[in-house]
């Protein structure tokens, strides 16, 4: 059993509660810098959807899981940074600066419609977001100049490599594990992904930071009690107004990145289903967690993978059987996606409203205090006092 | 001076008076108790005064300045604290961080510092968490520092909320039925600190309690409410033996 002894405040500051912590995190990050020198570039592409769906959910996290405001409008600020993003690129604007201008002009819109709608809550909120993301599909297609409407916008590699590709043509190729990597062809997936780990440790580092500082506390202290917030000296609107934009602006990041991860940007890339999956990875992951959004993101790349697989295997195995062709008929049938992922989320927000993360802390708790565990350690006791609670 | 003073003080909702013409003064250093039954008014007159509610009409006057229009936020940073009847803490927090939330009125830097957690937020915290340390030990927190409050009793809590209303550093503090739901214990331990938060911290406190051996404890002045209006005001024998009071509560 572990208990962290406690001699000075600042270890309360700390990014790590112990040791352990630290070690921990430090193996997974090795093991990301790791992971395309042992896996193929199949896999690489999709750890980066991974990496960039982590991106955005922590952004969305930001909103839903600390501030606890209901977005369904993330797919659109996920789009502004990605055309942003594409627009500045072929217009020549360095990667460094395109991805986190792309990001700000996200984040901007995020304030300019947080200022009318945050004064919503919950399925209303829900509702004027959601509108905000089909104005925003609607715009993707119609202003042609800039978006390429439905032909929609190439992206363009990014500049700084390009620029270093021709300077340094040397015709050699190095080998980096299973992987060719040739100064002429820099940009892969695997560059891709490893820009994706700098910006994932960037945006996890924002959450984190605001958690610990005053202006996070303020975004939890709005979800929980709105009321009380306000007489300990919060300033609702402005709070939840930066709340929304910044979680705008990190979504907006992913939004650049999720640019080059397919290559081609068109305006049914970032319909209301977007918005849909990053809310079930904030729900799955472990709501108002930061790591919820990475495992979250994990579980929801795994899924979109197994279901053409199982339809497949079901398929295959079932397709003469003339009992099963209900079966078959169901598997293949449109929309199925959709339909498993709104259960998944009615599931996990009963059975398990921590989420994997939860699930994570509730092992490790198991062990840290074996035997001496109870279930009751996580039970959530529902207080019975709400009557008068004033919104 | 005028401490704090509430000067016809009115809300109408509808067609009900729910307050109707409140006048009162707090000295300075007072225990000022509103007593009353059910929808008197009492908890609508500390919503009056934290600013959730817009008065009809009258004034609410606090260290000579008039903070009738002033915004709910920046109540706190006047020095004006609250508890709630059916506590409003952060739940999904740890007692600390809802002390800390205490702070908030006293907060320094900007949104930048904070995502860079810049040296100079780092100060800013340490500093809160010695401000906030004191108000654990004032009220014996220590071993509950680290816990969420969804995995605390119904009486610590209590004390978790009074402590999150010391921490904003008030000159004023409102309780709202500070001993509802404690046990004969932990309401004798309330009552003492609710003695020492004047004696030791120099707080004015108004509270608005049922339990009137509380009030006979505690309170220098009682005010008697009833549908809005002041039946009342004196020291606690004097309107416990107040006919009219004794009229509102038993009825007849």
């Amino acid at each position: 059993m572990r208990f962290v002894f406690k001699t000075r405040y600042e270890q309360d500051l700390r990014l790590w509660r112990h040791k352990g912590d630290l070690i921990g995190y430090g193996i997974f990050l090795a093991a990301l810098l790791a992971l395309p020198m042992f896996a193929g570039v199949y896999y690489v592409g999709e750890a980066n959807l991974w990496l960039i769906y982590s991106i955005a959910a922590m952004g969305l996290m930001i909103a839903v899981g600390f501030t606890g405001m209901a977005s369904l409008g993330h797919s659109a600020f996920l789009g502004i940074g990605a055309y942003t993003h594409a627009y500045l690129l072929q217009n020549g604007v360095p990667f460094v600066f395109s991805l986190p201008l792309g990001g700000l002009l996200a984040g901007a819109i995020g304030v300019a419609v947080g200022f009318p709608t945050l004064r919503m809550h919950g399925i209303y909120l829900a509702i004027a977001t959601l509108a905000v993301a089909l104005i925003t599909q609607e715009i993707m297609s119609k202003w042609s100049s800039v978006t390429g409407g439905f032909d929609g916008l190439p992206v363009a590699a990014p500049d700084f490599l390009s620029i270093q590709s021709e300077a340094m043509y040397q015709g050699e190729w190095f080998s980096v594990g299973g992987l060719h990597v040739g100064w002429t062809e820099l940009w892969s997936p695997v560059s891709l992904y490893y820009i994706c780990i700098v910006v994932l440790v960037l945006a996890a580092l924002i959450a984190r930071n605001l958690l610990r500082s005053p202006t996070g506390r303020a975004f939890v202290a709005i979800r929980d009690s709105e009321i009380s917030a306000q007489s300990m000296g919060i300033h609702l609107a402005y709070y939840k107004t930066t709340a929304f934009g910044i979680s705008a602006f990190v979504t907006g990041l992913a939004g650049g990145l999720f640019a080059h991860q397919i290559s081609h940007l068109a305006p049914d890339a970032f319909n209301i289903f977007i918005s849909i999956e990053l809310l079930l990875i904030c729900v799955v992951g472990g709501i108002g967690t930061i790591q919820g959004a990475v495992l979250g993101a994990a579980f929801l790349i795994m899924l979109r993978s197994f279901i053409p697989i199982m339809r497949d295997e079901v398929t295959a195995g079932a397709g003469g059987v003339e009992m099963l062709g209900g079966l078959v008929r169901f598997v293949n049938s449109p929309g199925l996606e959709a339909a498993i992922f709104g259960a998944l989320l009615v599931v996990f927000i009963i059975f398990e409203p921590m989420g994997l993360y939860g699930r994570w802390l509730k092992v490790k708790t198991y062990f840290d205090l074996f035997p001496l565990y109870k279930k009751s350690t996580f039970a959530r006791q529902k207080s019975y006092v709400k009557t008068e609670r004033l919104r | 001076m005028t401490f704090f003073k509430a000067d016809k003080l009115a809300i109408h909702f509808g067609g009900v008076k729910a307050v109707d013409g409140v006048d009162f003064e707090i000295a300075e250093g007072e225990i000022f108790t509103i007593i009353g039954p059910n929808g008197a008014g009492k908890t609508t007159i500390f919503n009056l005064i934290s600013r959730i509610y817009e008065p009809t009409e009258g004034q609410l006057i606090f260290n000579d300045e008039d903070i009738t229009n002033t915004a709910p936020h920046l109540i706190a940073g006047r020095g004006i604290a609250r508890t709630f009847q059916n506590i409003e803490l952060f739940e999904q927090a740890t007692v600390l961080q809802n002390l800390l939330i205490g702070r908030h009125a006293h907060r320094s830097g900007n949104l930048l510092a904070n995502i860079f957690f810049l040296p100079s937020t780092r100060r800013a915290e340490l500093a809160h968490r010695e401000e906030v340390e004191k108000v654990i030990e004032f009220l014996d927190l220590a071993r509950y520092r680290d816990q969420r409050i969804a995995n605390l009793p119904y009486g610590v809590r209590k004390v978790v909320e009074l402590g999150r209303a010391l921490c904003t550093e008030p000159k004023l503090l409102l309780l709202d039925e500070p001993s509802s739901g404690l046990n004969v214990e932990e309401t004798s331990d309330m009552a003492f600190w609710i003695k020492d938060i004047r004696d030791l911290l120099g707080i004015t406190v108004l509270m608005v309690e049922h339990d009137m051996s509380l009030v006979n404890r505690v309170s220098d002045r009682v005010l008697a409410l009833n549908y809005g209006r002041v039946l009342t005001l004196g020291s606690p024998s004097e309107v416990q033996s107040n006919e009219e009071v004794i009229r509102a509560y038993l009825g007849g």
